[in-house]
């Protein structure tokens, strides 16, 4: 359906995005994830034709997109600021891209009228953008969108100026609304939740770079590249060296079946669990959020810990308590080395005194 | 205890009555047909002067041509400027924040000693004395609104708006037509009648390329005044007057420090 291959893109010298590519199925919503000034806003110009690539390509439906301006290309934009024309009634702002067709009249009245209804705004036609609210605007705008029947809809940070709650209900709107017209969506977000809730699948972007396409489960179960792992979710960072399959990990030596060198353990709060072969830290926190407690340590080389456990698990502060990965995510270089299952201590060697 | 500022309200009191007193006089005037020292008030009031004045050809034929001079050359400047104040504001060349500040410094440059030298050219091209000379020179006083006013509306315009109506598919004239233009026209007609009035009361280049075959309406107030016909010089004021001031007070919203300060690029 959509097909980025290599596309670069540099401002003044500066790479902004760097030969990214992936390829986006027709009704899938991916989300483009990443921390501000990853590129991905300017990935979404680049698909909307709104800034001009370096190098790559880009297709719709088989179509090479590339050189094609953005009023010449199937897709529609909704933008952060809703950017709505504040000299036009709602119904003019969603009836724009069909006059500019130049649909009839009465086609015209009436496409605006079951879009207006469809985002559940039908009572608002006459009413200037000045009158809406924040969560209104940005629903006139994606029905500005949708009345043109894009083949691809963008959205950058839609939602990102509104209040969490408004931002929740919006999200469950446009997700079912997306499912129910089978939109082709790309969803620019720096909120991992609302990434990990609306996508089916995720592309995270850093420094330019594609990190990682994949679901959001995925995502976080299997990262492939340390700075996924780092950037979705939770993770507790040990950088050890790898020396005859035994590596140290906060103190405690493991066996690793991992060739020899510098390496990053990484192990999500919720995956380690109390042994008396593990670990050895002091509880310094409790935190109790209410579905799972989370426990702050620190390994007696100083290392910081952070442990979310059933609160029926959790120890008392100041207690000195031993851990254990139940998996282990092993990078170096960035790259991701194993994922490893359940290591085993290493009882022979390095064992504290 | 709440203490009147009885200093402060001394000062406002007196500069009100520094900024309107001169205005109110030139009114009383309009409408006085006696008034001698010592009266404070004019002892005979009435209409006596307008009536006189508004059937008088010489009278006539000067607002006349003041009126199309003003609209003619307010009208060229808009077409020169708005465009101007768009590249200004929208696209970046090398020498843009130069050519920005050149019309601040053709401000600072004695206004007469300029027509002086621009009449010296026009002499030779045989433009003094003519409708067209002084349309030309007149443009002059209304670039600084012209530029830097709607330089600041169309740079408060964000960029996305522009986008998002490119991105449904109108091309880039119909943007502009449709987005641009309307979005700025509040500003762009402030800067139109803010230039239409510093055109109309324009003296120098006037007086310097037109006279005396072109006489345009401040031109007949000077000479009206000279004559100590005061009334009948007080008249022309008010009847031009009230009209510029409700337009001005139009555009008073744009006329703030942060508009003027935004056409620098601030």
């Amino acid at each position: 359906m959509l097909q980025i291959d290599t596309i670069s893109k540099a401002f003044a010298g500066t790479p902004a995005v760097r030969e990214v590519s992936f390829t986006v199925e027709r009704g899938e919503l991916v989300c483009l994830l990443g921390p501000s000034g990853c590129g991905k806003s300017t990935l979404l110009r680049v698909i909307s034709g709104l800034t001009d690539a370096d190098s790559g390509s880009i297709r719709i439906e088989g179509a090479d997109m590339t050189r094609a301006a953005a009023n010449r290309r199937p897709t529609a934009m909704v933008f952060q600021s809703h950017a709505l024309w504040s000299h036009m009634t709602v119904a003019q702002n969603v009836g724009f891209g069909l006059r500019v067709r130049g649909l009839p009249k009465a086609e015209i009245a009436e496409k605006v009228g079951a879009v207006l209804d469809l985002v559940g705004l039908s009572a608002y036609g006459k009413r200037l953008p000045a009158e809406l609210s924040g969560g209104q605007a940005q629903r006139v705008a994606l029905a500005r969108c949708l009345v043109v029947e894009p083949k691809v809809l963008l959205m950058d940070e839609p939602f990102s100026a509104l209040d969490a709650h408004l931002r929740k209900s919006l999200r469950e709107e446009l997700k079912s609304l997306q499912r129910r017209l089978d939109l082709t969506t790309i969803f620019v977000t720096h909120d991992q939740e609302e990434a990990m809730e609306l996508a089916d699948r995720i592309v995270v972007m850093q420094a330019g770079r594609l990190e990682q396409f994949a679901a959001p489960g995925s995502l976080y179960r299997n990262p492939q590249t340390l700075g996924v792992a780092q950037f979705i979710g939770a993770m507790n960072t040990c950088t050890t060296t790898v020396s005859l399959g035994q590596a140290n990990w906060y103190g405690q030596p493991l066996r690793l079946a991992l060739p020899d060198g510098e390496a990053a353990l990484l192990c999500r709060p919720e995956d380690l669990y109390t042994d008396p072969r593990g670990a050895r830290a002091r509880v310094t926190r409790v935190i109790d959020l209410g579905p799972v407690t989370k426990v702050s340590l620190m390994t007696a080389d100083g290392d910081l810990l952070t442990w979310t456990c059933p609160r029926e698990a959790a120890p008392d502060v100041d207690a000195e308590i031993t851990l254990m990965p139940r998996r282990l995510h092993a990078f170096r270089d960035g790259a991701l080395l194993a994922q490893i299952e359940r290591p085993e201590p290493a009882l022979l060697e390095g064992v504290p005194a | 205890m709440k203490r009147t500022p009885v200093g402060g309200l001394l000062i406002l009191g007196t500069m009100a009555l520094a900024m309107i007193g001169p205005i109110l006089t030139v009114i009383l005037w309009a409408f006085a047909v006696k008034w001698r020292y010592p009266h404070i008030l004019p002892t005979e009031w009435g209409m006596k002067f307008w009536f006189g004045m508004l059937g008088r050809e010489t009278i006539i034929t000067p607002v006349l041509t003041s009126l199309a001079l003003t609209s003619i050359a307010t009208s060229a400047a808009a077409l020169i400027c708005w465009p101007a104040a768009y590249a200004f504001a929208r696209l970046k060349f090398p020498g843009r924040q130069l050519m920005l500040f050149s019309f601040i410094a053709a401000q600072a440059v004695p206004k007469f000693a300029l027509f002086v030298s621009i009449a010296v050219i026009f002499l030779r091209l045989g433009l003094v004395g003519s409708f067209w000379g002084v349309a030309l020179v007149q443009m002059l006083s209304a670039v600084l609104y012209m530029i830097w006013i709607p330089t600041a509306a169309f740079r408060g315009i964000p960029p996305a708006l522009e986008e998002a109506a490119f991105d449904l598919g109108a091309s880039r004239l119909r943007v502009f037509l449709q987005i641009t233009l309307p979005q700025a026209l509040p500003a762009l007609a402030a800067s139109y009648v803010l230039a239409f009035v510093s055109i109309l009361f324009e003296v120098d280049g006037a007086l310097l390329i037109g006279a005396p075959t072109v006489t345009t309406m401040p031109l007949l107030l000077m000479s009206l005044s000279a004559q100590v016909i005061v009334q009948e010089a007080a008249v022309l004021c008010v009847l031009i007057w009230v009209p510029c001031f409700i337009l001005l007070l139009l555009t008073r919203r744009f006329m703030t420090a942060k508009g003027i300060a935004q056409g620098f690029g601030a």
